[in-house]
């Protein structure tokens, strides 16, 4: 990090003039300038790629199984082949899309710049990082060719570990694996942010975007190693017999959901806490306003991140654990509610007196809020015991966390790539374009899931290859309605790739926005992210877009 | 239109309407919230819409006494929610004394169900309205889980444990069954249906079908069947302890502790004789029995163990 390194890209931008200066993605050309980078910045753009490779397999997945819910019959799909692809779809869904999605990509692109630092603390990690979510995803596609998995994302025991046909301990191997990419992604995250904060940078002049990845770093460090202990566990009882959680071998089946959500829910945060930071940002940009209650929603991040840890079991009412402990699960359910209901109420009020307007991040924001309200509501339906024992199971709980993960973490992730796709790769996404697919998007989802709420509370099982006549009428509006939603995601994707050619050259600021990467950065950066030798010190709050005159700063900088 | 697209199912169970009324109750203040926030983002996106280039928002920094108002509103809200549920989960956890007593074993991909009185029945299930009717279920295999979603109950159904559920039917007439645990292929097939009857018909039907041995009986042949009776027995030779007005009790262990003498620690005593060592008896001399009983045999001869000593004629039967 000091001023001796230089790098050929340095060198280059010396000659040329100020005009065209080299960026992070001409800096150097070549794939191995590529596959070999430890410049955060590709890194994250190799994520985007992969993961977004991911997320078209998934939602083909997804396409296929709605299509096969269409009829009531089970007649489009062989009831294994329907049941591979749900578990597919959810696995490759939340463990190579969802969990990367906002921290390896964006995160991963801005936490540097928004600090005002040139790189994380191990960008030969980051890399690492990548490669071996490349070895994770490598590894479950090969599942997915050489016969699939059929266990649920869930991998429940003893299905998985005794009767399953189908490659278990490939898969559970793959998810170790990709594991530790997010761990060290995290390991990264937190280091970088309590040691290469730019002078006056403190924690509270920190975007919200910055506590969110800190809050779901932390998650990512201590949850996921127990995830990775308990798929070893259920693939060493898979190959060796060992009895852990078969009880024909002396195990206990209900120790594997314990494990398993006591990673898996807080892993509902890992999901959802980035999205959040994103909201942030964009609400304060297209309000052109002091985030309301800052340090409530900074804290609100930390209480998630910690509480999270204590209400796995409020996925197991029924599955035989003891009332009381139910008891409790459900009263720390009831409480980790609040921080996200304190972060609803503070977006709204930060709308409140400000300059509104509605590009496409906003008009993705401010769905969000509605989506992911609902999504957080009908959790409490199923954190209460006397409803969970009916609904839990059904369709019910499938749209619920579609609200959350689709509705909010993907709505994030779209409103966060339109706010920062400028400054990724220096152009403009048609706005008029973003926006009518913004509404295509909106419209088929709640379409797709709401009509999941109903089948849910009337019965409709989940994981149901063939179902009940009475159930036809909502699965084709569901059906339907995820036509409507790949239309528009298929849209997004074909825009954003013809703007990297022919798009509008972007402005260093496109949104007149604040922040480090909008007033010091241009778009793309260059390299080390700043210009060349530019200290970046930091004399404001974030949000400063009501202070007088902004680059003085205000009275509320200084706090000796 | 909407007798077409009802939004709950019947409700044909005494626990049917307390749930619905609580979702109801949750669906009123998520409807409330929903509102206010959606008509709070219409209005201030549109009132505070931005004017010119230059214009400046307020300054506003937040504000406690809100925060606070937030905070404890729907931490409020919610512990209402928490504490109806929950005294509704615990009337159906708490099993009532009265119960007509099913078995249920969940085998991919069927359940086999019989009843007090011996009959057996394949994925249905047949009950009599207006009486409490109690089902202890296990598994051969992986976890299902036992669901009527118009009596609003649900239980998992585990392998090497036993779960309970009870209900009492409200409403005559016929309501589906469904496996709600994902248990492989047939997953979507392992379903039947639930026919509530009057006791009368209920009666008719039972002597209708096949009356095989009830529970009761079945495993009192299997205890002298499967010899258990030899050891088992109140002579003072026994080589075993009596088994006679046990269960319920707690037991003292070689090791010191007590255990409850229930359901799955006769079960464990069966499978596993080794894990634990009743005080004065000798450890190792009872044989495993398994492989050699079907988890059916099992839950007869829990039936039996239960009724034993529960009247003083049985009592005799087995000293003999
Ligand atoms: C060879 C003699 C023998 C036979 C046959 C036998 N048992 Fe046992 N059983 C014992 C002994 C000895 C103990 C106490 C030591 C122990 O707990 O291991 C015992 C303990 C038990 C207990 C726990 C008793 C308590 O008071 O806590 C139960 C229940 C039981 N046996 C059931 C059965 C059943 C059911 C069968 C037949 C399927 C059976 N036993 C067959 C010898 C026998
Ligand atoms: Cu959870
Ligand atoms: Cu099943």
């Amino acid at each position: 990090m000091s001023s001796t390194l230089h790098t050929p890209a340095q060198h280059a931008s010396a000659t040329k003039g100020a005009k065209e200066r080299d960026t992070y993605l001409t800096a150097d050309y070549g794939w191995k300038s590529w596959l070999f980078t430890v410049d955060h910045k590709r890194i994250a753009v190799l994520y985007l790629i992969s993961i977004m490779v991911f997320f078209l397999i998934g939602g083909t997945f997804a396409l296929l199984m709605r299509a096969e819910l269409m009829t009531a019959k089970g007649d489009l799909f062989e009831a294994e082949t329907y049941n591979k692809l749900f578990t597919m779809h959810g696995v490759v869904m939340i463990f190579f899309f969802l969990i990367p999605s906002i921290p390896a990509v964006l995160g991963n692109f801005l936490v540097p710049i928004m600090i005002g630092t040139k790189d994380l603390a191990f960008p030969k990690i980051n890399l690492l990082s990548w490669y071996i979510y490349l070895v994770g995803g490598g590894a479950t596609l090969y599942v997915a060719i050489t016969g699939g998995l059929d266990t649920g994302w869930t991998f429940y025991a003893p299905y998985s570990s005794t009767y399953a046909n189908t490659n278990v301990a490939a898969a559970a191997i793959a998810v170790f694996i990709t594991g530790f990419s997010s761990i060290l992604t995290g390991l990264n995250f937190i280091v970088t942010i309590h040691k290469m904060r730019a002078p006056g940078m403190t924690w509270f002049r920190m975007p919200l975007f910055l506590w969110a990845q800190y809050a779901t770093s932390l998650i990512m460090i201590l949850g996921t190693p127990v995830l990775a202990i308990t798929v070893m566990l259920l693939a060493l009882e898979r190959t060796f017999h060992i009895g852990i959680f078969d009880p024909a071998l002396g195990g206990d089946p209900v120790l594997f959901q314990h494990l398993f959500w006591f990673y898996s829910h807080p892993a509902v945060y890992i999901m959802i806490l980035p999205g959040m930071g994103v909201i942030s940002e964009i609400v304060a940009c297209f309000s052109r306003k002091r985030m309301f209650g800052y340090h409530f929603i900074a804290f609100s991040s930390l209480a998630i991140a910690i509480f999270g840890f204590v209400v796995w079991g409020h996925h197991m009412f029924v599955s035989g654990q003891s009332a009381y402990a139910g008891f409790v699960f459900s009263f720390l359910t009831m409480l980790v509610a609040i921080p996200s209901a304190v972060k609803v109420f503070n977006w709204i009020a930060t709308l409140y007196k400000g300059q509104v307007s509605l590009e496409t991040p906003m008009l993705y924001a401010l769905g969000f809020i509605g989506l992911f309200t609902i999504g957080g509501v009908t959790g409490l339906f199923l954190a209460v015991m006397g409803l969970d024992r009916h609904v839990h199971d059904t369709y019910f709980v499938v749209a619920h966390f579609h609200y959350v993960m689709v509705g909010g973490m993907v709505m994030a992730f779209m409103g966060g790539m339109h706010f920062w796709w400028s400054k990724m790769f220096g152009r403009k996404y048609p706005e008029a374009m973003g926006q009518f697919a913004a509404v295509v998007i909106f419209v088929g989802f709640n379409f797709t899931f709401f009509p999941q709420f109903i089948l849910g509370y009337m019965g409709m099982p989940r994981r149901y290859h063939q179902y009940n006549d009475e159930f036809t009428a909502l699965n084709v509006l569901s059906s339907a309605g995820a036509t409507i939603l790949g239309t528009g995601f298929l849209m997004t994707i074909v825009y954003f790739l013809w703007s990297l050619k022919w798009g509008q050259k972007a402005p260093q600021n496109q949104w007149d926005a604040k922040g480090l990467e909008w007033e010091k950065a241009q778009s793309p950066p260059p390299t080390f992210n700043f210009e060349d030798g530019e200290r970046i010190v930091v004399t404001e709050d974030a949000y400063a877009y009501t202070y007088e005159e902004s680059h003085t700063g205000s009275g509320h900088e200084v706090k000796k | 239109m909407w007798k077409d697209l009802p939004l709950y199912p019947e409700q044909a169970s005494t626990i049917a309407q307390p749930v619905d009324l609580l979702y109801f109750f949750l669906i009123a203040v998520s409807a409330f919230f929903a509102l206010v926030i959606s008509v709070l983002i219409v209005i201030f996106a549109s009132k505070y819409r931005k004017s010119r280039p230059d214009a400046k928002s307020a300054h506003i920094e937040g504000s406690t006494l809100l925060e606070v108002i937030w905070t404890v509103i729907p931490l409020g809200l919610t512990m209402v929610m928490f504490a109806w549920g929950t005294i509704l989960f615990f009337d159906q956890a708490r099993m009532p004394a009265d119960a007509l007593e099913f078995t249920v074993t969940g085998k991919q991909w069927m359940w086999k169900v019989q009843h007090p009185t011996g009959q057996r029945e394949i994925n249905d299930l047949h009950v009599p309205i207006g009486k409490p009717c109690r089902l202890t279920m296990t598994s051969e295999d992986v976890i299902h889980s036992y669901y009527i979603p118009a009596f609003r109950t649900k239980q998992d159904v585990v392998a090497g444990r036993y779960s309970e559920l009870w209900f009492e039917a409200s409403k005559l007439g016929t309501y589906d069954i469904y496996c709600a645990e994902y248990c492989g292929t047939e997953h979507s097939k392992m379903v039947g249906k639930v026919t509530v009857m009057t006791q009368q018909d209920y009666e008719m039907w039972l002597s209708g079908a096949v009356a095989n041995e009830t529970p009761v009986q079945a495993g009192e042949r299997l205890f002298t069947a499967m010899r258990c009776i030899t050891c088992h027995n109140s002579t003072s030779t026994a080589r075993g302890p009596d088994l006679t007005g046990q269960f319920g009790k707690d037991v003292r262990l070689a090791s010191g502790a007590s255990v409850n003498f229930d359901a799955e620690y006769v079960r464990e005593s069966i499978l596993n004789p080794a894990a634990k060592t009743v005080e004065g008896f000798q450890a190792g001399l009872m044989p495993t029995y398994q492989g050699q009983l079907k988890e059916e045999d099992i839950l007869s001869l829990i039936a039996y163990l239960k009724t034993l000593g529960a009247d003083k004629s049985a009592q005799g039967a087995a000293a003999k």
